[in-house]
């Protein structure tokens, strides 16, 4: 198993930079899997997760400068290594003023996902070279099944997102009355995030977002456009994956399967993020 | 020091109104005056209750370390920056090409299914006033520690010396300028105690490196059963502090009781070494355990180590 790769472009490693942060938001413990075009971050959708499940994936041409990798094997050419989030972030973090920024997978006493920082923080200044050593786990080819791109269920709706920033402040606040938060969208372009208890129900809506065009082709016709479809889930789920979003992302799109699952589908620029949160059983 | 502290909170407002400042003593009432003479004829008078206590005066000389190191505390600054926040102790050591190393430190739990991730950093000679040390040395001592007394520094915009000597035995980082100097002396882990770092410059990675192994020092022939900092600490609290002198350690905040597992000294290992498709994932290195059992092993003779805040000599017999 090999895996090195370079990055020299001060753009592309702040966005890199970027994606790692959001992923620490997101995720304590993620996969990471390396395959010859793309880098994975991946959550499965354990019970340990609450169910909730992540599959990020970025083109490694529009990052990397050098990468090469040699999987497990000619036929399994892939990587999974699980690492803490955190550790990746905050290496990358170090590299603001980087000249090169080199990752490599390494073995030093246990296996290391190497992160080897070039520095020249002023013409009088010497080279500097930070090395973070992060600790990963090899991940075993027999449980490459559990990580793999989750299938897009068929929604019921599919909704264009609000402004998130918007979206977290407002759950924010919902946070405080209830855990239990149902949210509602229809393909008349509303969205509604609804709290209910014993004293208080408290709703906020959102108008003239837009809907893309729906995938399965039979749902369209029937339905009543005005109908909502709605999941209830854990608010607080949903407000660690908004507080995750740093940046207003491209696009984003909400898909709904009714008392099912809510599905967020992100761009931020190149890369993609997919976000599933069951419905409360 | 807070209640001292909180006379001089605010710069700002002191810098606007304080024309003058005097500091007395009130030995009947036990108080330290400090009474800072405003503008407007304001005079504010704080009254702060102290105790006579002993002092321990810590017994050093700089001059007595064979190894300086001398940089603008910014450049210093610049060199812990990338180390987490929470992280406790860090080795400083020279690697090959007479790069000053930085490493992170940390005490091997064997147990531990999380490790921590490692960070290094490493900086050219020419960034140093003064390199006076050879490669291979290192010591570890306190991160929190370092970085007050670096921001102290800096803020003064002054140089910082570190002087040291073989791992175990005090660092002395010296400040300077026209109106103060300061020394602060921090203790150093022993090489007992601590796993045998190794430290390497990163170069060229065409070039695949050996390790340098970094104590200079011959590795001391104790059985690996060796005591960790608490039992050389309670050890030395039994004996006479023997021909060495008085060494005190004032406040160190390595804590002892700590167990530290002695690995063998990895030196055959390649930098850049390719995963091996039969290691096995997720196995601990092979390691050899400590055992707080086996501290009377330590020779009475032996000169404390490690972090002891309470080593100062007797005072009782003078006044």
């Amino acid at each position: 198993m090999k895996f090195r790769a370079k990055i020299v472009d001060t753009a592309c490693l702040n966005h890199f930079t970027r994606v790692s942060s959001m992923i620490a938001k997101l995720a304590k413990t993620c996969t990471l899997r390396i395959s010859p075009d793309k880098l994975n971050f991946v959550l499965s959708d354990k019970v340990a997760n609450g169910g909730v499940s992540m599959w990020c994936e970025l083109e490694q041409e529009d990052f990397f400068s050098e990468f090469q990798m040699e999987g497990v094997s000619a036929e399994n050419n892939e990587i999974y290594l699980e690492l803490t989030s955190e550790n990746l972030s905050r290496a990358l973090k170090t590299a603001q003023n980087a000249r090169t920024l080199k990752i490599k997978l390494t073995n030093k006493h246990f296996p290391c996902l190497t992160v080897s920082i070039e520095l020249q923080l002023s013409v009088s200044s010497s080279s500097r070279v930070v090395t973070h050593d992060i600790p990963v786990k090899v991940i075993p080819r027999k449980l490459w099944k559990d990580l793999q791109e989750p299938t897009i269920p068929d929604a019921d709706v599919s909704i264009y997102l609000p402004v998130l920033k918007t979206m977290k402040s407002v759950v924010e606040k919902m946070k405080n009355i209830s855990n239990h938060l149902i949210i509602e969208a229809n393909l008349n372009g509303e969205l509604n995030l609804k709290i209910e208890t014993e004293l208080v129900c408290v709703t906020t809506h959102f108008k003239d977002l837009g809907n893309p065009p729906l995938a399965s082709k039979n749902a369209s016709q029937d339905r009543n456009s005005e109908q909502m479809a709605e999941v209830h889930i854990d608010i607080r789920k949903l407000l660690q994956f908004l507080a995750g979003q740093q940046v207003n992302p491209t696009k984003a799109t909400c898909n709904i399967v009714k008392d099912k699952i809510v599905h967020f589908d992100l761009l931020h620029e190149d890369v993609s993020l997919q976000y599933f949160i069951p419905a409360l059983s | 020091m807070k209640s001292f502290l909180s006379v001089f909170r605010s710069l700002a407002m002191l810098e606007k109104t304080v024309e003058k400042c005097c500091i007395s003593l009130n030995d009947r009432s036990s108080r330290l005056v400090v009474q800072l003479h405003c503008k407007y004829g304001v005079r504010k008078t704080h009254n702060l209750s102290f105790q006579d206590c002993e002092s321990l005066q810590a017994v050093f000389d700089p001059a007595l370390c064979p190894h300086v190191l001398r940089a603008p505390a910014r450049v210093l600054v610049e060199a812990v920056q990338p180390f987490p926040p929470a992280l406790a102790e860090v080795t400083l050591g020279i690697g090959r090409g007479r790069r000053v190393i930085l490493r992170s430190y940390q005490e091997e739990e064997a147990d531990s299914a999380i490790k921590a991730m490692v960070t290094e950093m490493s900086i050219g000679e020419e960034d140093f006033q003064q390199l006076q040390a050879q490669e291979g040395v290192a010591i570890t001592f306190c991160l929190k520690e370092f970085r007050g007394l670096l921001s102290f520094a800096e803020s003064a915009n002054l140089s910082l010396s570190i002087h040291f000597d073989a791992p175990g035995r005090p660092a002395i980082f010296a400040i300077e300028d026209s109106l103060l100097d300061g020394h602060f002396v921090l203790a150093t882990l022993s090489e007992l105690d601590s796993h045998p770092q190794t430290l390497h410059a990163q170069e060229e990675p065409q070039r695949p490196e050996p390790r340098l192994p970094v104590h200079s020092t011959p590795h001391l022939d104790l059985d690996d059963f060796a005591a960790d900092d608490m039992d050389s600490y309670m050890i030395a609290m039994e004996t006479t502090l023997g021909s060495e002198g008085s060494r005190a350690l004032p406040s160190t905040s390595l804590s002892p009781g700590l167990q530290h597992p002695c690995s063998s000294s990895p030196h055959s290992e390649e930098e850049d070494d390719d995963m091996e498709p039969s290691t096995v994932p997720g196995t601990p290195p092979p390691k050899k355990f400590r055992s707080l059992f086996f501290g009377s092993i330590l020779a009475p003779a032996h000169s404390p180590q490690g972090p002891s805040p309470v080593l100062a000599e007797d005072s009782e017999g003078e006044g």
